[in-house]
């Protein structure tokens, strides 16, 4: 047992004498409350602390106790439908435990210790399991099936398993060697949980919104950032993929954001159905809240803690989606605690280190090949928010993380003020995993899908041209063919990429639906350009009710689309071949 | 080790070995707490506090909150408290003007403490917290039909220099209600303001009769910078007691937080610490979190903490590190317009940029009414629209638009003078939207996109 005691006390950083023997990120508990903090340096016997609660009212002289242990997390059933804070400590425990605020130095087990789940083995006695194999299932919500894993560094003949209720401090298997087996392990959350093979991600991660299935998709392993500055909706983006994006788990994390959203969360959550299962959306989902005025060591630990659970699914062979909201807290915080030990600053008072750091987390992003003997597959999906200060993207977390993540979704502030929303900005984004993608919508979509998103890009790329001549000479110098382009951009604009995430029949558009709506623009567009050159006139062309027909597209509810929408491209076709020309 | 922690006899040192700015370092000190708080003791008797930054095993940093003037290093005495800043609170602080750290100073008796809270509070378990639904009617059409404000929300007034900031607080303190619902208790934290000011919200809350509603902490701006720092925490400490022990809905109005933030940056650049933007300190996003997120509603409690924050964006700039690390943190913001201001558009908002996050909390069927989300859209857009073509026709001219841009125009102008610009006038959230339609049907049905149909069907007032 390692016990030193304070020496020096700055913020959140606390320096501890007597502390040789500890290791650098050591987990230890600070004073007479029993404070949690970690180790960051080491100086000879004094060990820097950056401590995960408030420090107000600690004394110099208090004793300091190590746990001789990283900081860890439990993995095991009941981890769905939890809220936990950024030290993997549950909620809704403290709540009842210390009543609405969170005092200091609570403790309490993220697993419940006394709930009994019911174990069915997949295994039997005598067989030979490695790290990584699946002895059993739990049913853990109704969602979602927990596979229970044998841990790291362990491997051996069965001697006993048995199917019944168990706690999950229980072992539920024994090998021969005498290693019982429990459906719970613990992993130090700066770890990568390890994998047989990192593969390239194919497989398109569908989210139901146009803005991104059709134009900046990601896959399911990829990863993503969304900049933005207030107000253009970046929360709202990241809750709307986390209720609509087709992963099997959900971890959201909510890093030195508002209370009131995690608030939005915890109640519409368990409201909203899952499109695949029909069950509450909480029943695959995990909360980290760690809000803004929550210690700000807790925050740089919470991202830790979010992408160690969702490795953990990801081993079961799930996929996995997580959500960070906002990394550029994590960013501060990792500011704030560099600040405070002196070390040199690198750009806008950011550590040096910031690069390296962002990279080992959106690198724990990937498909992989499961450890254990039968190759499950699994993802882990990361799409991080970043709030740039004054929306600016030229800032340290925005550059860095553009680096090293696959797509960008930029938001817009002009665009969010006029509430053209998901405000994604389709000048600034890109997807570096559209190739990819679109050989897989090739395949099961259209085979112009990829034609038609290319030509719609075209459409918007000119539309942003020509409004720098509309500004000096106004629309009505315009030749007509160039003025149609304008019409349909702003139809691409308000009835294709504008998505209200709070409406009934839009609020998830399946990539089938996509398709047909982008094809009516485009015909449209096109059939429009050939009537013009016929000698056919723009007012001609808008006297068909087709633009308001295509304003409505997006109320049609989505297993009516495709006919519907299909029979409204045949009689536009029809009618605007039709147009008589006067010569 | 010394350790010390219920000493019969408070430590006095004389020690101090430098002084920089508010700040003092002390020599040879032991047991000292972060956060404590200390007393500095003149040589003619003369008291002033302080509060400890850091503290290590010889020596401490204290911040002195009315300024280190005076002090030598040879005879001031710091004696320490062995407690962190904490206030006495109680019900009966209603009606009463207390120093920007909490002492009266109105010349009334002294507080019966009911309790004495540390005024850093304890970060709401999120988990605890109720989800805000209450819609509170202003009466002001640009804030109650776009940017509604619920219970238990916190939203800023970006302002500049010179803006009616001070009269639109007013107007809403006095217009403010909730349906079927109580009144309010005010709770005012002033730091930094003038006198001028700090006499013109007195003077309101007399005339409007809210007076025995409202405790006032008054840090003016010729009282010490460093007290700054606690007036907020201060009141938010009482609005807190009020809020969830004596069931009260609380409205705390924190005015001017860009002082505030001043102050913070004189703290960490008399420490010498590596400045953010703009020499703010990196952690002025934290700090500012521990005071806005002290707003809410909590699980099986009455009461509810609503926070109106004004703030003056130094030159107007919505970017610069005070309003922008705000609006990071806060659900929304209102900003005020210099230009629609000089226009003699009263309340001068820019809807534009405003934005209230929890809106959708608090509208629609049965809170408002059912078209409520739709028409705000609708008003956006179009008014975006104007404002666009406001531009194009500053170039080109009006006679190259077509007919149906020189109604989005129209439309623009109407809307500023008529639904923004609409001075001292209460409205009720039915003629606000009233309003909407009546400004809306100039367009033809087809125009209106964001509408449901049926809500069309229903409202619009122009030719069928």
């Amino acid at each position: 047992m390692i016990e030193g005691y304070i020496a020096r006390i700055t913020g959140p950083v606390v320096e501890a004498k007597g502390m040789t023997g500890s290791r650098m990120y050591d987990v230890v508990k600070v004073g007479d409350l029993g404070l949690i903090g970690e180790i960051i340096r080491l100086e000879k016997d004094v060990a820097v602390i950056q401590v995960y609660e408030e420090t107000a009212g600690l004394t110099v002289g208090e004793p300091v106790l190590s746990t001789e242990n990283p900081l860890m997390v439990e993995l095991g059933p009941g981890l769905l439908k939890s809220i936990f804070d950024g030290i993997q400590r549950p909620l809704p425990e403290l709540f009842k435990e210390a009543g609405p605020m969170v005092s200091r130095g609570l403790t309490a087990f993220a697993l419940p210790r006394n709930t009994k789940w019911h174990f069915k083995p997949l295994k039997k006695a005598g067989d030979k399991v490695v790290s990584g194999d699946i002895i059993g299932e739990v049913q853990e919500t109704r969602s979602i099936a927990h596979r229970v894993m044998v841990p790291e560094n362990t491997e051996g003949v069965i001697s006993q398993i048995e199917e019944g209720e168990f706690t999950v401090e229980e072992p539920v298997a024994v090998l021969e060697d005498g290693t019982p087996l429990k459906m719970y392990q613990v992993w130090p959350v700066r770890r990568p949980r390890p994998y047989k093979i990192k593969l390239d991600p194919q497989e398109p991660l569908t989210t139901g919104q146009r803005v991104f299935d059709t134009f900046f998709p990601i896959p399911k392993g990829g990863s993503a950032i969304i900049p933005g500055g207030f107000g253009t909706g970046k929360t709202v983006t990241e809750q709307t993929l986390a209720k609509w994006a087709d992963a099997d788990v959900i971890i959201y994390v909510g890093c030195g954001e508002r209370g009131n959203e995690m608030t939005e969360v915890l109640t519409e959550f368990p409201k909203l159905k899952d499109e695949k299962t029909g069950n509450p959306l909480m029943e695959r989902t995990i909360l980290i809240a760690n809000t803004s005025n929550m210690p700000v060591a807790a925050r740089e630990a919470s991202i830790y803690t979010g992408v160690t659970l969702a490795e953990y699914y990801r081993d079961m062979g799930y996929d996995v989606a997580m959500m960070a909201d906002s990394t550029s807290r994590w960013g501060e915080a990792m500011r704030e605690v560099s600040g405070r030990l002196e070390e040199m600053p690198g750009e806008e008072g950011y550590p040096a280190y910031l690069a390296t750091r962002l990279a080992n987390f959106y690198e724990r992003a990937g498909r992989v090949v499961c450890l254990g003997s039968e190759d499950r597959v699994g993802s882990v999906s990361l799409i991080g928010a970043v709030s740039p200060p004054g929306g600016d993207f030229s800032e340290p977390m925005t550059q860095n993380s553009l680096r090293i993540t696959g797509a960008f979704w930029a938001l817009d502030t002009s665009l969010a003020h006029r509430r053209h929303f998901p405000a994604i900005s389709w000048t600034k984004s890109y997807s570096l995993y559209l190739k990819t993608i679109q050989d897989v919508y090739r395949d099961r979509v259209a085979e112009d899908f990829p034609r038609l998103r290319g030509e719609a890009m075209s459409v918007l790329q000119r539309e942003a041209e020509l409004q720098e001549i509309v500004q000096l000479v106004g629309p009505d110098a315009l030749p007509e063919n160039e003025r149609l382009v304008l019409e349909v951009a702003q139809m691409l604009r308000e009835d294709y990429l504008q998505q209200f995430a709070f409406s009934d029949f839009d609020a998830f558009c399946p990539l089938k639906k996509q398709y047909m709506m982008l094809k009516a623009i485009m015909t449209f567009y096109e059939k429009g350009q050939e009537a013009l050159r016929r000698g056919s006139s723009l007012s001609q062309l808008f006297s068909l009710p087709y633009k308001v027909e295509i304003s409505r597209m997006k109320e049609i509810p989505s297993d009516e689309a495709e006919v519907k929408i299909g029979d409204m491209i045949e009689r536009m076709i029809t009618d605007i071949e039709k147009i008589e020309v006067y010569q | 080790m010394a350790r010390k922690k219920f000493s019969l006899i408070e430590k006095e040192y004389r020690t101090i070995s430098y002084v920089t700015g508010p700040l003092l370092f002390v020599e040879n000190v032991h047991g000292v707490s972060f956060n404590e708080m200390v007393e500095v003791i003149f040589d003619n008797g003369g008291r002033r506090s302080g509060q400890v930054l850091e503290c290590t095993e010889n020596y401490a940093v204290i911040q002195v909150f009315e300024g280190t003037e005076g002090v030598d290093v040879k005879r001031t005495r710091i004696r320490f408290k062995e407690e962190v800043a904490k206030i006495d609170v109680s019900g009966e602080m209603l009606g009463r003007i207390f120093s920007g750290r909490g002492a009266p100073i109105d010349g009334g008796p002294p507080i019966i403490p009911e309790q004495r809270l540390d005024v850093t509070g304890a970060p709401i378990n999120p988990f605890a917290r109720a989800q805000p639904q209450d819609f509170i009617q202003t009466g002001i059409s640009a804030i109650d039909g776009l940017n509604t404000l619920v219970r238990g929300q916190k939203l800023p007034i970006f302002s500049g220099a010179g803006l009616p900031a001070n009269e639109l607080v007013a107007q809403i303190i006095r217009q403010a209600k909730v349906r079927g619902g109580e009144e309010f208790a005010i709770v005012f934290a002033a730091m930094g303001i003038t006198h001028r000011e700090a006499a013109f919200f007195r003077r309101e809350f007399q005339m409007t009769g809210a007076l025995e509603r409202v405790v006032f902490f008054l840090n003016l701006a010729d009282d010490p910078t460093v007290e700054r720092l606690l007036t907020p925490r201060c009141a938010l400490t009482v609005a807190e007691y009020l809020a969830f022990e004596k069931d009260m809905h609380v409205l705390v109005i924190l005015t001017d937080m860009t002082n505030y933030c001043e102050a913070l940056r004189e703290i960490s650049t008399a420490r010498e610490e590596v400045p953010g933007r703009r020499g703010y300190p990196g952690y002025m996003y934290t700090d500012l979190a521990t005071i806005y997120e002290r707003a809410g509603r909590i699980k099986e409690k009455e009461g509810s903490i609503t926070q109106l924050v004004i703030l003056t964006m130094p030159d107007d700039d919505i970017t610069h590190p005070i309003p922008d690390l705000t609006g990071y943190i806060t659900e929304g913001q209102i900003v005020l317009s210099r230009h629609l201001h000089r226009r003699g558009v009263y309340p001068p908002i820019d809807v534009l940029p405003s934005l209230s996050r929890l809106m959708n909390l608090g509208i629609g069927e049965e809170k408002t009414r059912e078209d409520h989300r739709n028409v705000a859209d609708q008003l956006y857009a179009s008014y975006a629209e104007g404002r666009d073509l406001r531009r194009l026709v500053s170039i080109i001219g009006e006679e190259a638009l077509t007919e149906t841009d020189r109604k989005y125009l129209k439309f623009a102008e109407e809307f500023e003078d008529r639904f923004i610009g609409q001075g001292d006038e209460d409205r009720s959230i039915e003629d606000t939207l009233e309003l909407s339609w009546e400004l809306l049907s100039v367009f033809p049905k087809e125009e209106l996109k964001r509408i449901k149909r049926e809500y069309i069907e229903k409202f619009y007032k122009g030719k069928k």
